[in-house]
């Protein structure tokens, strides 16, 4: 295994260790972002209106039932031949990816905003307050916390799901495990599965750092774990 | 291919189902009895709470194709060893549970508490009889999750050859047939609902002080 680490072959070229890291990356920043793009609005105007509610936690709940290889491999058998170009397989990934990080930054938008204290709700209605300014200034900051908890979530759970969809041709660091198997070779697959797991620490660790950095110093205590609201 | 594929492949799936239901179960319900003394030592030692909840987050961070993967190494098993996916289950069984014990514990008011020590029960005594019985709804609730989670993550395991309802998915793949895919889909969200009422049932009938609606 030492080996794979020290052959120079595999720290260059498209197949090397930096690319694949890079591709990894790209397509779990890529999801995170759609997700984020849908989610986040959404969740604040769940939270704001209090609509929906009762429907989004049970669309979460059944997402969480159907597994996720299953849900992969359907999805991109579906959607993969109407695609001609060769991101036939990228696309529905992506997809995949997105669909399962939706939830988790809903959950945590939604249950941000209506768990923003009310006095402070109420005190900046009394100052005068308009309810955009509510919103931005009082209820999204108090929310932040349990947001940056559900991207966390939704992070750990593409970064995971990127890994296992090399099984459908994805790139990224999952290809060392399953090229890895194809070839009987457990060392590459070892060496595979060691990236991803330092790649998602390394993820988990920034974004507890991130998250100190960007929440407000007055609303900074213990809140639900990422872990927590993966599954939540 | 349609019923007939169903028909014909009904006692492997039937196989496979029983694979995947222990491959599920087993380390759900050995992490539950490891969750919970280390859960009642983070509520019961403050100092140790973050430190016990920091390593079960982390733990439940690695992704499980990778955990798969690196445990034969740690542990000494051959790769394809179902016995992989069993501490890996564990593993993040433990990880999420741990924190719902020590939360849940944490829980019970102060005057509970103190009623409690008021009639000379010994700090075991109010854990088994007290505190674990006030806190069954919470730690029932993220069991519930996690059981749910749980029957996704089996399901992994295929990808690198040990076969439960997952395999169906990869074998599904490799022919490019749909059905067989849908039929693991089907059977995993069944498995995962029965599970799931199991585990309400259980906790409807461990509380039986609770009022009615309470799940």
């Amino acid at each position: 295994m030492l080996d794979f680490f020290f052959d120079p072959e595999n720290w260059s070229g498209g197949n090397g260790i930096p690319m694949r890291t890079l591709a990894h990356l790209a397509y779990t920043f890529i999801a995170l972002g759609i997700a984020a793009a849908i989610a986040v609005p959404l969740g604040i105007l769940i939270g704001v209106t209090g609509r929906g509610e009762a429907l989004i936690a049970g669309l979460a709940n059944a997402l969480r039932a159907l597994p996720t290889l299953g849900l992969l491999i359907l999805i991109v058998m579906l959607v993969a031949p109407l695609i001609s170009s060769s991101l036939a397989f990228t696309i529905p990934a992506i997809i995949v990816l997105v669909l399962l990080a939706v939830p988790p930054i809903l959950t945590g938008t939604y249950s941000g905003i209506q768990n923003a204290d009310r006095n402070a709700v109420q005190a900046a209605r009394g100052m005068g307050y308009t309810t955009g300014q509510i919103l931005w200034r009082v209820q999204v900051p108090m929310a932040l916390p349990l947001i940056m908890s559900g991207l966390r979530g939704a992070l750990l759970q593409v970064v995971s799901t990127a890994t296992v969809a090399a099984f459908v041709s994805l790139g990224g660091l999952g290809r060392y495990i399953i090229d890895g198997r194809a070839t009987q070779d457990y060392p590459q697959m070892l060496a595979g599965a060691l990236l991803v797991a330092v790649l998602a620490l390394a993820l988990e660790l920034l974004f507890m750092l991130l998250e100190r950095f960007v929440v407000s110093p007055g609303l900074q205590r213990k809140t639900t774990s990422g872990a927590a609201l993966a599954t939540a | 291919m349609g019923f007939d594929w169903i028909a014909y492949n009904a006692g492997r799936i039937g196989e496979l189902t029983l694979a995947h239901l222990w491959m599920t179960l087993t380390p759900t319900l050995i992490g539950l009895v490891i969750a919970l003394p280390v859960g009642w030592v983070a509520y019961r030692y403050r100092r140790l709470y973050p430190w016990i909840v920091g390593v079960g987050g982390l733990l439940y961070t690695l992704p499980s194709l990778a955990v798969f993967i690196i445990l034969p190494m740690m542990v000494g098993t051959q790769i394809l060893d179902p016995i992989n996916v069993l501490i890996a289950l564990t593993v993040y069984t433990f990880a999420l549970l741990v924190r719902s014990v020590a939360d849940g514990l944490a829980s019970v008011s102060p005057e509970t508490n103190q009623a409690a020590e008021a009639m000379g029960y010994s700090s075991m005594q109010r854990f088994v009889r007290v505190q674990l019985p006030v806190a069954t709804p919470v730690i029932m609730a993220s069991m519930r999750v996690i059981l749910v989670t749980n029957v996704s993550i089996v399901s992994m395991a295929a990808v690198i050859g040990v076969p439960q309802l997952g395999s169906l998915f990869t074998e599904g793949f490799s022919r490019r047939q749909t059905l067989p895919i849908i039929v693991g889909i089907v059977v995993c969200l069944i498995l995962a609902i029965i599970l799931d009422q199991l585990v309400v049932r259980a906790s409807k009938w461990l509380t039986p002080w609770l009022p009615k609606e309470r799940a």
